[in-house]
């Protein structure tokens, strides 16, 4: 890094705060809106400091709920979300560590094929295979479940991919001295393989949570019943009353909330996710 | 304790490489067999064929008179140590020596006391609790013999283990394993490619060379008698001479018509103005290039009356082609581009056939 002299650094410090201060506004916003009186938002006249309704709004929100269209408090929202990202998160690392070990470690026939068929569904995201997926779910009677939300996600080439690629970095010496002190294939990927990607599995469960905590269209077209609402549908069905107002504070209250669980992941496992993602060291 | 014996090994692989092109022999039992040869010889591949690293394509492996062929390495009653230790990174020394034992269901009690032993014997008492990054390139070699020694096998298996250590280090654990293996007298194959590890290590030695050997023995007996110039050449270092024996430059009364190559270890030939003795050899020299090692020095020279290049070399590039290497104690030494005669006794020299797979003078 080239350290600035003079006015190029307060240049340089001017930029970012511009910058923070683009992606900081809306969180801001939404932050001071949830804390604000309803009718103060809705006449126009909101402060851009926050307001008294801090604890009352999200009580209301978490516990209770909109008195609009969607009477589900955010509180089971959120559970059913973290349900979701959970198993999808969870679901995608132990398929893709297991489908990544038969390909690097078994030689059986059409292992490249198979191989090759996993990289080509990374041309095929949910969006693409939409229909089918749901006539699939639907057939199996897994509409409005956490298995119908989470398994058409599960799947994951990408993750399978960087399992293997970490695998080849795997000395084979590791494999050969496990085989000669008696350990299996099913011992070797537990008690060698499986302690050594920790990281891998660390830094890929940050993003895949994410990930699955973002769903939107997915769940949007597989619940119908509000208790099995995610929240980022909750949000939008809050938005959408026609026949009443929009009750902003509590909106923006969603939001908020919608917005801490990614944070608290990526805080806790921030030092894992870094060293999983530069780690060098086997 | 077991002997450990190979009839007609093969190698070949699908695309049709023979790594190993039939090899036979037997190592003793408490013997300390050491294969040596150039890399890309099959000295791996074959040790490796003994562990079960790798099949084997015809042929039997016997270890403990017991043919192995399709036994799993776990089940083989053998340790091997690799050349880069292959410890568990994220397991303690402690574990990493225990591993072994755990999978096969020793007691509690039984590992901790051999893991203890090991790692007194080995002096890694102190360092049990940490992990093989905390730990130097000795001591992850240590912890490698431990992992085998607590095993106590059969046979043990070494790929080049030492390859991975600085020059002093390496001295010191040479002396180290072949202290331990006279401890637990247990018989032992090792792979190296370093022919100064070979000499001091091996009981029996094996030298290999296109997946073949070329000649077995004790090391000394190797040293004093190659059987090709191969050996010859890859044996002793610096490397043996070896020239084309031809009239009239080079006379050999009474050597067999057969004879074409003559070898002529470097410290066997003595810078001298006495007469040729009888049956011997002389060469006149031009010095070329002078080494001081210390206790020797080396002198490369250029045969006098020499038109054209008759050396021949069995390893490229060593000594450069066309020159003689001379080996003479002490540092005093003649100077670049002055002329020196050398002789040496006819006891001293080897004769070999002209494709150099045949020794004629025993």
């Amino acid at each position: 890094m080239v350290e600035q002299e003079g006015i190029g650094r307060y240049v340089a410090h001017v930029v970012i705060w511009i910058g923070i201060a683009i992606v900081a506004f809306p969180v801001y916003l939404a932050f001071v809106a949830s804390t604000q009186d309803n009718a103060a938002i809705a006449n126009g006249q909101m402060s851009l400091l926050p307001g008294g309704h801090f604890f009352e709004t999200y009580y209301r929100t978490i516990f209770v709920g909109t008195s609009g269209s969607t009477r589900e408090p955010v509180g089971s929202m959120m559970f059913n979300s973290l349900v979701m990202a959970m198993l999808i998160a969870l679901g995608k690392i132990a398929i893709s560590i297991i489908s990544a070990y038969a390909v690097v470690y078994f030689r059986f026939p059409f292992r490249m094929a198979i191989f090759w068929l996993i990289f080509i569904t990374l041309m095929l995201p949910v969006e693409v295979r939409i229909y089918p997926t749901y006539k699939i779910v639907s057939d199996l009677h897994l509409l409005d479940s956490y298995a119908g939300l989470s398994l058409p996600l599960i799947a994951s080439a990408t993750a399978t991919l960087l399992f293997r690629q970490f695998f080849m970095t795997v000395p084979d010496e590791l494999l050969e001295a496990s085989r000669i002190d008696g350990a299996g294939p099913f011992r070797f990927f537990w008690d060698t393989l499986l302690p050594l990607s920790r990281t891998n599995m660390a830094a890929l469960f940050v993003i895949l949570f994410i990930l699955g905590w973002n769903q939107y269209l997915w769940p949007l077209l597989i619940t119908t019943r509000d208790d099995m609402q995610t929240i980022q549908i909750g949000i939008r069905k809050m938005i959408t009353t026609t026949d009443a107002l929009t009750e902003w504070p509590i909106v923006m209250a969603t939001a908020v909330l919608a917005m801490l669980p990614p944070v608290f992941v990526v805080l806790a496992m921030q030092k894992l996710f870094v060293r999983g993602l530069v780690e060098t060291e086997k | 304790m077991a002997n450990v014996g190979l009839r007609m090994v093969r190698k070949a692989y699908p695309n049709g490489f023979e790594a190993i092109k039939g090899i036979d022999f037997e190592v003793g039992d408490g013997q300390f067999c050491v294969l040596v040869g150039p890399s890309g010889c099959g000295k791996s591949t074959l040790l490796r064929m003994v562990a079960g690293l790798e099949t084997v394509t015809s042929g039997e492996i016997d270890i403990g008179g017991k043919i192995v062929n399709q036994i799993e390495p776990a089940d083989r009653d053998i340790a091997m140590v690799f050349q880069n230790y292959a410890l568990y990174p994220h397991m303690s020394v402690y574990n990493n020596m225990a591993y072994g034992l755990r999978n096969r269901g020793m007691s509690k009690p039984e590992i901790d006391k051999r893991v203890q032993d090991a790692a007194r014997i080995l002096e890694l008492a102190a360092m049990l609790d940490r992990k093989p990054r905390q730990l130097s390139g000795g001591q992850r070699q240590r912890v490698a013999m431990g992992r085998a020694i607590v095993r106590q096998p059969k046979v043990f298996l070494f790929d080049e283990p030492l390859s991975n250590l600085d020059a002093k280090l390496r001295i010191a654990m040479r002396i180290e394993i072949r202290r331990l293996q006279r401890r637990f007298n247990t018989t032992s194959i090792y792979v190296t490619h370093d022919q100064l590890e070979a000499m001091t290590l091996a009981d029996m030695l094996v030298v290999m060379n296109g997946g073949k050997v070329e000649q077995i023995g004790n090391p000394l007996e190797i040293y004093q008698k190659p059987a090709t110039t191969f050996v010859a050449g890859f044996i002793g270092a610096p490397p043996m001479n070896l020239l084309e024996l031809r009239e009239p430059e080079i006379r050999l009364p009474g050597a067999s018509a057969e004879a074409a190559i003559l070898g002529v270890r470097p410290e066997d030939l003595q810078m001298s103005n006495d007469v040729t003795p009888d049956g011997g050899i002389e060469l006149d020299l031009t010095v070329e290039a002078i080494e001081r090692v210390g206790a020797e020095t080396y002198v490369y020279g250029l045969r006098a009356r020499q038109s054209e290049q008759v050396t021949l070399s069995a390893k490229p590039g060593e000594p450069p082609p066309g020159e003689i290497l001379v080996r003479i104690p002490g540092q005093d030494g003649p100077k670049i581009g002055e002329r020196i005669r050398t002789i040496a006794p006819r006891e001293k020299l080897h004769l070999f056939s002209a494709d150099g797979r045949k020794r004629l003078n025993s």
